[in-house]
């Protein structure tokens, strides 16, 4: 149960953003935005962001016409768990991309948003044994080097 | 690091596995239903077979492999296993869609190109052996070759996947963990091999960026995707945001991170 609320608070988070950015590109705008539809609460996020003022759109390299690819740069929000700041790209109109410029490391169950899996930044003092992981992700791990490696650990662990 | 410090998720509910093929640990964690049983067993089984029958086809390093009898010219396509044409066409859909920073067409010392489709086979390989893996009923799987993982979660209610990301300056240390259900985690980059990956356009090694990790739905592409942002160098986080993938993690070569979420409206 726990974990549903983390998780439902990490989709607050997310709708939290888009407002943020959302009154950043239509300042007319005063409903909330139906951006997620697959699942949580999309609206009352509890605390809302505390914004600074947001920067404006900034044009893209290959602005002209129908094709303008336009970005724009949300505000940093405040949440709970720490600083967020989101940048999205709109082209002809249409969201093309979201680019999470910062994201809270402080807990990392959250980071998970809608079955997308963004990495969690481990600080100094997390160490691997209390990252609770299950398999080690590097840069081709050969079985010469197994022996001394952080998956040969967690394999010994489970057998 | 002693095996008790391993806490949390890598409980008993995990059943591990590991064999070595193609010179690298294949790493297998099952939980749920068929975690001990014999037909959990015997998809385990049937993966490291197909990795086997993958390995005689595919390996640079045995002089009778097919992959490099072609490349000999002692046999054509047509008779190789349908198998080798299958790895070539996703070689040239890669070197296509990375601007040739992905070549399955190395340069050798001598200024020769050389067949070298490993940089494909592994993803593939591995993204295809699952399929015994996730025929399971109501098992969730986590099967690592060699550090690029593909994994599933049949049964939400136990929780993600973690998967630790190494960190390329300190192998024994981590950089980041990532939290996934069902999807592919690949890294790339030099931390064990030295430098192994170059541009294939230029045969020089790439510049600014340590490693590439790329998650995303399928580790075919996950694997492809993390290789070529590497290749592209101090463009890797910029590539990256054109590509079909669900995150990534940059760690540049100064020891700063990069972290990417792209498209998660569009799909």
């Amino acid at each position: 149960m726990r974990r549903i609320v983390i998780w439902l608070a990490s989709t607050v988070t997310v709708v939290v953003l888009l407002f943020g950015y959302h009154t950043s590109t239509n300042k007319t705008a005063s409903s909330a935005p139906t951006v997620d539809g697959t699942s949580g609460p999309t609206t009352s996020a509890g605390n809302a962001p505390t914004e600074s003022p947001s920067s404006g759109p900034t044009s893209g390299s290959n602005g002209s016409g129908s094709t303008k690819i336009t970005t724009y740069t949300g505000p940093v929000a405040q949440t709970r768990w720490g600083p967020v700041q989101v940048k999205i790209t709109v082209q002809s109109g249409k969201l093309t991309k979201v680019t999470i410029l910062q994201q809270p490391n402080g807990n990392p169950r959250d980071a998970e948003i809608n079955g997308y899996a963004l990495p969690i930044l481990i600080n100094e003092s997390l160490s691997a044994q209390s990252a609770n992981i299950d398999m080690v992700s590097g840069a081709t791990v050969t079985s010469d080097g197994y022996a001394q490696s952080l998956q040969a650990a967690l394999d010994e662990a489970g057998i | 690091m002693s095996s008790t410090s391993v806490q949390g998720l890598a409980d008993s509910r995990i059943q591990r596995r590991v064999e070595h093929l193609m010179g690298m640990p294949i790493s297998l964690a099952l939980r749920g239903r068929h975690a001990t049983t014999v037909a959990g067993d015997q998809a385990w089984q049937a993966t490291i077979n197909q990795l086997r029958q993958v390995d005689v086809i595919f390996s640079t390093y045995r002089s009778d492999s097919i992959i490099n009898r072609l490349d000999r010219g002692e046999l054509t396509i047509a008779e190789c296993p349908a198998e080798v044409a299958e790895v070539l066409e996703l070689g040239r859909e890669a070197e296509e869609q990375s601007d040739g920073a992905f070549s399955i067409m190395l340069p050798t010392r001598d200024g020769h190109r050389r067949l070298s489709p490993s940089g494909v086979v592994k993803g593939w390989a591995a993204q295809r052996a699952a399929q015994f893996l996730a025929a399971l009923d109501d098992t969730d799987f986590c099967l690592s070759a060699g550090g690029d993982i593909v994994c599933r979660t049949a049964d939400p209610s136990r929780g993600t996947w973690r998967i630790g990301i190494e960190h390329p300056f300190d192998p024994n240390t981590l950089v980041a963990v990532v939290p996934i259900r069902t999807g592919a985690v690949a890294t790339s980059g030099t931390a064990h091999r030295g430098a192994h990956l170059v541009d294939p356009r230029t045969g020089r090694e790439p510049r600014g960026v340590a490693s590439v990790t790329v998650i995303a739905s399928s580790l075919t592409w996950a694997d492809i995707d993390a290789t070529a942002a590497y290749v592209h160098g101090r463009d890797a986080a910029r590539w990256l945001q054109t590509r079909p993938i669900r995150s990534a993690l940059v760690v540049w070569a100064d020891g700063t991170t990069t972290r990417l979420l792209t498209d998660p409206l569009s799909n």
